[in-house]
C-alpha cells in the first residue's frame, strides 16, 4: 500500500504543475501589469555604463516624461528592439536604459553594434535595480511620469507597431 | 479548376485524418480490452489513412504558400510574393497554424512506421500502441481545427502581397531545424505508447523494452541534431555569436533530450537485466510529457521569449488541456498499474547497472533542474511571491558541475560489468586512463593558452575520463589471433554505437570548455582602409557597397582577413540588411568557419562619417559544439542498426524472450 502511493506522487506533482501552469495562462506576460503601477520608481544608487565614476540615482528620472527601458547585451530580442527605440528617440521621447546583468564592454559594445536611443544607462550588473523593478528577463520598459511614478509598463518586445499605436498615446498621455 | 479549391480540399483531408485518427483511437483500444480480433484490425488501416489524409492536407497548405494565395490567412501573415520559393516552402512551418500542423504530420508518419515496421508485434500490443498514438493525434489534430485553422480565409478582400516571413526565419537553418526538433518530440510518442499499452495489457515484461528501444533511439538522435540545429542557427543568425541562451524554447527542448537520455539507458537495463521497470515506464511517460510541456511553453505564450509566436490564451487553454489529460491520465495509469513488487534483481553498488542508476539520477536531477529555472519566474508570480527572473548565471551555476559529476561516472559504467565488479578490476582497467587524463587536462591550458586555467582543466579532464577509459577498453577487447582490426571488427555496432555516443559528449564539452574560455572579441569603428588585429589575423576593410537581393537591400562590407604579412588570405563579407515588406534590419554576420577556429564579422551601425561599428570574433572549437551533437545522434543511429538491437520478440513466446534476456545477462 505504502509503495502505491509512493507511485501515485508524480501524477500529484504534475497536477501541481498544471495548476501553476493554468494560473500562468491568465497572467499573460506581455500585458501583465507591473506590481509597481502608480508607485514611485524605486530608488537605487548606481554607476552609469558610460562612466564608472558617475553615481546616479532616481531622481535622474523626474522632471519629464521618460522610458526606461531593461536591456542586456546577452538579449536577443533586445537587438530587434533597439529599431523602435531610436524611432521613440527621434521621436523626441527621452529614453534611460538600464543594463542589466551585463559587463561594461559587452553593453557598451553592444550600443556601438545596434545603436544607443539611450540618454544615459544605469549599469545594474547585479540586477539590483531590476530586481526592485520586478523584471522577469529583458526587455521590459516602464514609462516614468515627470514626478517619477511609474505609470505604464511593457513587458517583452516592443514591435514596430506598438511605437505610435501604444508607447506614443501613453507618453503623450502622461506629458505636462 | 481545382486550384481555388486548394485549401478547402486541404481543409477536408485534415477533417478526415481527424476522423480516422478517432476510429484509429478508439476502435483497437476497446478491440484489445474485449479481445475482438476484428477491432482490433481496425489500427494499422486507419494509421495508414491518418497518414495520408495528412500528406495531402499538408501538401495543400505547402501549395497554397507556393502559389502565393493570399486569401489563406496563415499565407498573407507569412509570406510574400518575392519570397524565394524554397523560404516559401518553410514558410509553412514559420509560423503557429503551419508548425502544429507539421506537428500533426509527423505524428502521423510515426503511427505509420511504427504500423509498417511492428509486423512482428502481438495483435492486442500493436493495437493498443496505435490506439494511443491516435488518442494523442486526435487530440491535436482537434486542437489544430478548433483552435488553430491553417486553412481560414480572408474572403472577400484578400490582401494584394503578403507580409512576408520574419527574416530572422528566411535562413537555411529553419528549413531543417523544426522539422528534425519535432521528429525527436513527436518520436517519443511512440515509446510513450508502448509504456502505455504495457500497462494497459499489464504485461510489464522485458519485452516491450525491446520493441520500444530502436524507435527511442531514432527519436533522441532526431533530438539531438535538432537542439544542435537550434544552437548552430543562433550562433550565425541572432548575429552575436552566442550558441546557448537558455531561452524557455531552447530549455524546453532540452527536458525531454535529458529525460529521453536517461531512458535510453534505463531501456537497456530493463531489457538486459529486467530491472527499473517501474522507472523505465516513469521516464517513458515523462520523456513525451515533457515533449509536450515543451509544446505547451511554446504556443501559450506564458514565458517571453523570442520563440512564442503564438499568444492566445484559448489555445495556451486547450494545449494545457491537453496535456492535463494526456499526462494525468497515463500518470493515474502508472499509479494503478506499475509493479507494486519490485522484479528482485541483485546487483551491488559497484556495477554497471548501479553506475546506470545514478547517472539516470543525475540526468533527473539535470532535467528538474532547468524545469525549474524554466518556469521558477512563473510560479513565484502565481504564488505572490515577488518577480524573479533567472537567468544564464543560474543555470550555468547547476548545470555545469552536474554535467562533471555525470561524465565521473560515465567513465566507469562502460568498464563496470553488469551485477557485480570487484574494486580491484574497476581500478586496474581505470587508473592509466584516468592519469593520463589529468595530466592532459592540466598541461593542456599552458599548451594552448599559454597560461594554467582550472576551468579549462576541469572541462577537459571530464571530456577526457569520458573517452580514454573507453579507448582503452577498445584496446583490451580488440585483442584477436588475426590481429588487431579483426578484433575491432567484431565489436558489435551496438557497442560501438555506445562509444560514438559518449566521444560525442566529449567532443560537445571539449567545444564548450574552450570557446567560452578562449574566445576573443574586438567591437571596432571601421573606414575603408582601416585594419585591426584580433588573435593574430588582420581584418582590412577594403570596400563598403550596396547589393539588392530578392526581397531586402543590404550594405555590404568586403574585409579582407590575412594571417601574416605575405599571405593572401581571403575576403569576408558581413551585411546589414532592410528587408522591404516588413521594413526590418537584419545583420547578416560574415563566417569564416574551421575546425579549430571560427573568425565571424558582423556589422554594426552606421556611424555616419563613413565609417561602421563592426563586431569581430574569434572562436576557438565552437564546431565542436555541434560535431558533438551529431556524434551522439549518430550513435544513436548506429545501435539501432545492429541487427541484434532490432531482433524482434515474438508474440507466441514471451518466455524465450524472457530467457534470452537472462541468459544474455549472465553472460
Amino acid at each position: 500500500m505504502k509503495r502505491r502511493l509512493l507511485l501515485l506522487l508524480p501524477l500529484v506533482g504534475f497536477l501541481v504543475l498544471g495548476g501553476f501552469l493554468y494560473q500562468g495562462l491568465s497572467m499573460n506576460p506581455f500585458d501583465r501589469d507591473s506590481a509597481l503601477m502608480a508607485d514611485p520608481f524605486p530608488s537605487f544608487a548606481l554607476t552609469t555604463l558610460e562612466d564608472p565614476s558617475r553615481t546616479v540615482d532616481e531622481s535622474l528620472l523626474a522632471g519629464e516624461v521618460t522610458l526606461v527601458n531593461v536591456w542586456g547585451e546577452w538579449c536577443p530580442t533586445c537587438k530587434q528592439e533597439m529599431p523602435q527605440l531610436l524611432d521613440l528617440a527621434d521621436r523626441g521621447v527621452r529614453l534611460v536604459g538600464v543594463d542589466y546583468k551585463d559587463t561594461r564592454e559587452k553593453g557598451r559594445a553592444f550600443l556601438a553594434e545596434f545603436g544607443n536611443p539611450f540618454e544615459v544607462n544605469v549599469f545594474d550588473p547585479d540586477g539590483d535595480l531590476g530586481f526592485e523593478l520586478g523584471v522577469y528577463g529583458a526587455p521590459e520598459t516602464f514609462l516614468v511620469d515627470p514626478e517619477g511614478v511609474i505609470r505604464y509598463h511593457h513587458t517583452g518586445y516592443i514591435k514596430p507597431e506598438d511605437v505610435t499605436q501604444v508607447i506614443l498615446p501613453e507618453v503623450e498621455k502622461w506629458r505636462d | 479548376m481545382l486550384i481555388p479549391l486548394i485549401p478547402e480540399i486541404g481543409h477536408f483531408a485534415l477533417i478526415l485524418a481527424l476522423l480516422m485518427a478517432a476510429a484509429q483511437a478508439v476502435m483497437p483500444l476497446a478491440g484489445a480490452a474485449t479481445r475482438r480480433p476484428l477491432w482490433m484490425a481496425y489500427a494499422r488501416p486507419m494509421a495508414t489513412g491518418q497518414f495520408l489524409f495528412l500528406v495531402v492536407a499538408y501538401g495543400c497548405l505547402t501549395a497554397s504558400f507556393l502559389l502565393d494565395d493570399f486569401s489563406v490567412a496563415t499565407v498573407a501573415d507569412n509570406s510574400n510574393s518575392l519570397l524565394p520559393w524554397y523560404y516559401k516552402a518553410s514558410a509553412v512551418w514559420g509560423n503557429h497554424e503551419g508548425s502544429v500542423l507539421l506537428w500533426s504530420l509527423i505524428l502521423g508518419a510515426w503511427t505509420f512506421a511504427v504500423a509498417h515496421f511492428s509486423k512482428e508485434l502481438p495483435r492486442d500490443m500493436l493495437a493498443r500502441v496505435l490506439g494511443v498514438m491516435g488518442l494523442v493525434s486526435l487530440g491535436f489534430l482537434a486542437f489544430v481545427l478548433i483552435t488553430s485553422n491553417p486553412f481560414s480565409r480572408l474572403l472577400p478582400n484578400p490582401p494584394a502581397d503578403g507580409a512576408d516571413l520574419n527574416p530572422l526565419l528566411q535562413d537555411f537553418g529553419l528549413i531543417i531545424h523544426p522539422p528534425m526538433l519535432y521528429m525527436g518530440y513527436v518520436g517519443f510518442s511512440v515509446v510513450f505508447a508502448f509504456a502505455i499499452a504495457a500497462l494497459l495489457g499489464g504485461r510489464l515484461d522485458a519485452a516491450w523494452t525491446r520493441w520500444a528501444r530502436p524507435w527511442t533511439n531514432v527519436a533522441w538522435a532526431f533530438l539531438s541534431v535538432g537542439i544542435a540545429l537550434g544552437s548552430w542557427w543562433a550562433y550565425y543568425e541572432l548575429g552575436w555569436g552566442g550558441w546557448w541562451f537558455w531561452d524557455p524554447v531552447e530549455n524546453a527542448s532540452l527536458l525531454p533530450w535529458l529525460a529521453g537520455t536517461a531512458l535510453i539507458h534505463s531501456l537497456a537495463v530493463t531489457e538486459k537485466r529486467g530491472a527499473f521497470k517501474s522507472w523505465t515506464v516513469l521516464l517513458a511517460i515523462s520523456t513525451f510529457s515533457l515533449s509536450l510541456l515543451g509544446t505547451f511553453l511554446v504556443r501559450s505564450g506564458v514565458l517571453t521569449s523570442v520563440h512564442a509566436f503564438a499568444n492566445d490564451p484559448s489555445r495556451g487553454l486547450f494545449i494545457l488541456a491537453l496535456l492535463g489529460i494526456t499526462v494525468g491520465l497515463s500518470l493515474l495509469l502508472f499509479a494503478l498499474r506499475a509493479p507494486r513488487v519490485s522484479h528482485q534483481v541483485g546487483f551491488t553498488w559497484l556495477s554497471r547497472d548501479a553506475l546506470l542508476l545514478i547517472n539516470n539520477i543525475l540526468l533527473v536531477i539535470m532535467t528538474v533542474t532547468v524545469l525549474l529555472g524554466t518556469v521558477y519566474p512563473l510560479l513565484l508570480d502565481a504564488l505572490n511571491l515577488g518577480k524573479i527572473s533567472v537567468g544564464p548565471p543560474y543555470f550555468n551555476a547547476l548545470f555545469v558541475p552536474l554535467t562533471v559529476i555525470l561524465c565521473v561516472f560515465m567513465g566507469l559504467g562502460p568498464l563496470a560489468h553488469w551485477k557485480r565488479t570487484a574494486g580491484r578490476d574497476l581500478v586496474r582497467r581505470a587508473w592509466l586512463a584516468g592519469a593520463a587524463a589529468l595530466v592532459i587536462a592540466a598541461l593542456a591550458p599552458l599548451a594552448y593558452g599559454g597560461e594554467w586555467n582550472l576551468k579549462v582543466s576541469l572541462g577537459l579532464v571530464a571530456a577526457l575520463w569520458v573517452v580514454l577509459p573507453l579507448v582503452r577498453d577498445l584496446w583490451e577487447k580488440s585483442r584477436h589471433r588475426r590481429g588487431r582490426l579483426a578484433g575491432l571488427r567484431r565489436l558489435s555496432l551496438a557497442h560501438w554505437g555506445m562509444v560514438v555516443g559518449h566521444l560525442g559528449l566529449a567532443v560537445t564539452i571539449v567545444g564548450v570548455t574552450v570557446v567560452s574560455n578562449y574566445a576573443v572579441e574586438r567591437n571596432v569603428r571601421m573606414a575603408v582602409g582601416d585594419s585591426v588585429q584580433v588573435a593574430g589575423y588582420t581584418f582590412t576593410m577594403t570596400e563598403l557597397g550596396s547589393r539588392r537581393g530578392p526581397n531586402y537591400v543590404a550594405d555590404a562590407a568586403h574585409i579582407r582577413v590575412q594571417r601574416g604579412e605575405a599571405e593572401r588570405g581571403f575576403v569576408m563579407t558581413p551585411e546589414k540588411r532592410l528587408y522591404i515588406a516588413r521594413g526590418m534590419p537584419m545583420t547578416d554576420v560574415a563566417l569564416r568557419p574551421g575546425l579549430f577556429r571560427d573568425l565571424y564579422v558582423a556589422m554594426g551601425e552606421d556611424l555616419e562619417d563613413g565609417s561602421w561599428a563592426m563586431r569581430i570574433q574569434y572562436k576557438p572549437f565552437v564546431r565542436w559544439l555541434w560535431l558533438g551533437g551529431l556524434l551522439m545522434a549518430a550513435g544513436g543511429i548506429l545501435a539501432v542498426i545492429d541487427r541484434r538491437y532490432r531482433r524482434t520478440a515474438t508474440a507466441r513466446d514471451p518466455e524465450r524472450v524472457a530467457a534470452a534476456s537472462v541468459r544474455e545477462a549472465s553472460a
